[in-house]
């Protein structure tokens, strides 16, 4: 065997548990969900095996989908937006501190070591009818009657945010201290201010960072399930709570996995046009 | 045909001339090495030798009953351990039992005939030997009849519990009055928009629509205005909750002031001294549970479990951990001080005062209903 050869096989070779995972956990049951979305579901709840276009019908052609999907992609773009207005002065604070980054840092991280479920339903005690915020407005004289806040597209996009922010300020961090400070400097010594010096050199500098925690709230944001259910009131679903009715309430496996191979070629698509214009190297280092 | 049988055929082949000598001794040691690389493995399918039995019901204030009265005292007993898992509601636990593979769930703590009904459909019961559970004679009768039909004379479960889905309210906000002259329709009554919850259950919504409306709940005719009281349901409502802790925590700090809710969990709230009022508005919603032993299971351990679950004493014990009556027949055993005090209770052990879900009329519309609650709920 030349060298060559081998030193072509090597990468495949040190690849190899990867690949292999990445096939049997995500290729092999995504091969199933294909599958299974052509078979029907039977008036029992048995599946009926079999080559039909029904599920794929209902879900493409059913305004009641499209309107919901919408919604969600609405609710992911409002909690995006959020993120990058809350996480970008996060991100530069932490990027341009001295001394204590690595302490911020850690505690950007805090949160990821309370589960999200928890994290979500801390909310109810916040800003429940007896919750803290209530009490203390009660407390201070400024309301008589606990206002209602919960349940409601506001808490489940608040939810969303409290759990997506890090992913956001993580990604706008990693490309903020990758910028040499120095480049702002110069920018004032030529005579701009401090403003410009941020809006013309730094900020088009982050954006990649910025993009890339876009797409990951977006991503992430659109394919929740756990936020509306906790937070949410009773019109508050998303997509991915109807794939959860499908497939549990309805017992109707093969029109939950046409919903849910639906949802995964709308955010799929978004990623690939990301990757078109902007590259996924930014985004690696953001989730590295 | 078991091994013994293959064998004196194959010796019987050779006598008559009909195999070489050497053929059948290939063969015989060929089944040999099958049978000694088999053997590590064969354990794992010994029936006889149950070490656990895993059993999976509501969670809450129900699993801590189960296993403080039931499943500790029978590991004591017998050395099988159970193992408790839980589910927020029957469907979801149905999805779980049917990408499971047989043998992985044992018994459930099931709601509704409908319910047993629809694990049959998908071939999923299995059939008890009565002799095993000897306890089964202290089972009110009418209970064990209902499964019977649906399993042509055959159990695949014991009757265990029952109770009702009635109205709770707080009774800060809402008088016993008002209740009794609202009914169910104090739940799509303006003067509580915002305050009102529900169970995220199509069969509840479904019923209390039905009851809304004036009709039958085993047999509406105008399934249209249903769905409108459910339109109407949705949009006074504050939220649906999905589960007995969700309820109980809603009621409690007030996030609500009425909703439906399961019988026990409200008097269980009553107990921890919470002013919340109770009552079933006519043709109530009324179930009765069972523990139900699914395909593939070690079946003489599930039986040994559940006769010992039945036995009066743990019956007693776990209903009033629980809060909901025991199956068991009240004219035949003493139930004690507490169980006549429970909501939904029947001293003459009849359940002629409770209306139970016609399996075949709600399995009938499980698949449009659920369905199209599916929409309703989010505003279609």
């Amino acid at each position: 065997m030349s060298v060559e050869s081998r030193e072509a096989r090597q990468p495949w070779i040190l690849l190899s548990p990867a690949l292999t995972a990445i096939i049997l956990l995500l290729f092999v049951p995504l091969g199933f969900i294909v599958v299974y979305s052509f078979w029907l579901r039977t008036a029992t709840g048995a599946d009926q095996a079999g080559f039909f276009l029904d599920n794929w019908q209902e879900a493409l052609t059913d305004s009641f989908y499209r309107d919901i999907l919408l919604n969600t992609l609405k609710i992911a773009g409002i909690t995006t937006i959020v993120c990058a207005l809350m996480g970008y002065p996060a991100a530069y604070f932490i990027a341009r501190s001295r001394g204590n980054k690595a302490i911020l840092l850690l505690l950007l991280m805090l949160p990821f070591w309370i589960s999200y479920i928890i994290r979500t339903m801390s909310w109810i005690n916040i800003l429940g009818v007896s919750g803290a915020l209530n009490s203390v407005l009660i407390g201070v004289g400024i309301i008589d009657e606990p206002i209602q806040m919960l349940y409601n597209e506001t808490t489940v996009i608040l939810g969303l945010v409290h759990f997506l922010l890090p992913f956001m300020i993580l990604n706008v961090f990693v490309s903020l201290d990758g910028i040499d400070e120095t480049l702002e400097d110069a920018a004032n010594s030529l005579g701009a201010t401090r403003w410009q010096a941020f809006t013309e050199v730094t900020l088009p500098l982050s954006l990649p960072g910025l993009a890339a925690g876009g797409l990951l709230c977006f991503v992430l944001g659109a394919g929740t399930y756990i936020t509306p259910l906790v937070l949410g009131g009773p019109t508050d679903a998303m997509f991915a709570n109807l794939v959860f009715e499908a497939i549990i309430t309805q017992l109707n496996w093969p029109l939950g996995s046409a919903l849910s191979l639906m949802l995964l070629a709308v955010l799929g698509a978004l990623v690939l046009i990301y990757n078109r214009y902007l590259g996924m190297a930014q985004l690696m280092k953001g989730l590295g | 045909m078991d091994n013994t049988k293959r064998y004196g055929r194959l010796l019987e082949r050779y006598r008559n001339g009909d195999m070489e000598r050497r053929k059948f001794l290939g063969l015989i040691g060929a089944a040999g090495l099958a049978y000694g690389v088999q053997t590590p493995f064969a354990k794992f399918a010994h029936a006889q030798d149950v070490k656990e039995v895993r059993f999976d019901g509501w969670g809450g204030v129900v699993s801590e009953a189960f296993r403080e009265y039931a499943f500790d005292p029978f590991t004591e007993k017998t050395g099988v351990t159970v193992v408790d898992g839980t589910f927020g509601g029957g469907d979801e636990y149905l999805s779980r039992v049917k990408a499971s593979q047989p043998g992985e769930y044992n018994i459930a703590h099931l709601s509704g005939v409908f319910d047993y009904a629809r694990y049959h459909g998908l071939g999923l019961t299995s059939e008890l030997n009565e002799d095993n559970i000897p306890n089964l004679q202290y089972v009110i009768p009418k209970l064990n009849d209902v499964f019977r039909k649906i399993t042509d004379g055959k159990l695949s479960c014991v009757p265990y519990d029952y109770g009702t889905t009635g109205l709770a309210y707080n009774r800060k906000h809402i008088s016993d009055e008002e209740m009794k002259e609202k009914g169910a329709k104090i739940l799509i009554d303006d003067a509580y928009k915002g305050k009102i919850g529900g169970w995220a259950d199509w069969r509840t919504r479904m019923w209390y629509a039905a009851l809304q409306t004036g009709q039958d709940p085993n047999g509406a005719t105008d399934v249209d205005a249903m769905w409108d009281a459910v339109r109407a349901h949705r949009d006074l409502a504050l939220k649906y909750w999905t589960s007995g802790a969700e309820l109980m925590s809603l009621l409690a700090e007030e996030e609500i002031y009425v909703t439906e809710g399961w019988s026990g969990r409200i008097y269980a709230l009553q107990e921890q001294g919470h002013d919340i009022g109770y009552m079933d508005p006519p043709n109530g919603f009324g179930w009765q549970e069972c523990l139900f032993v699914i395909k593939g299971s070690p079946m003489e351990a599930c039986e040994e479990l559940l006769n010992f679950m039945l036995a009066p004493e743990t019956s007693i014990a776990v209903a009033e951990g629980q809060n909901y009556p025991p199956a068991l027949d009240p004219t035949k055993v003493d139930l004690g001080d507490k169980i006549p005090t429970l909501p939904a209770f029947d001293p003459t052990g009849t359940l002629s005062g409770l209306t139970f879900a016609d399996p075949e009329y709600w399995n009938g519309h499980e698949a449009d209903w659920s369905k199209m609650f599916g929409r309703v709920q989010k505003g279609y």
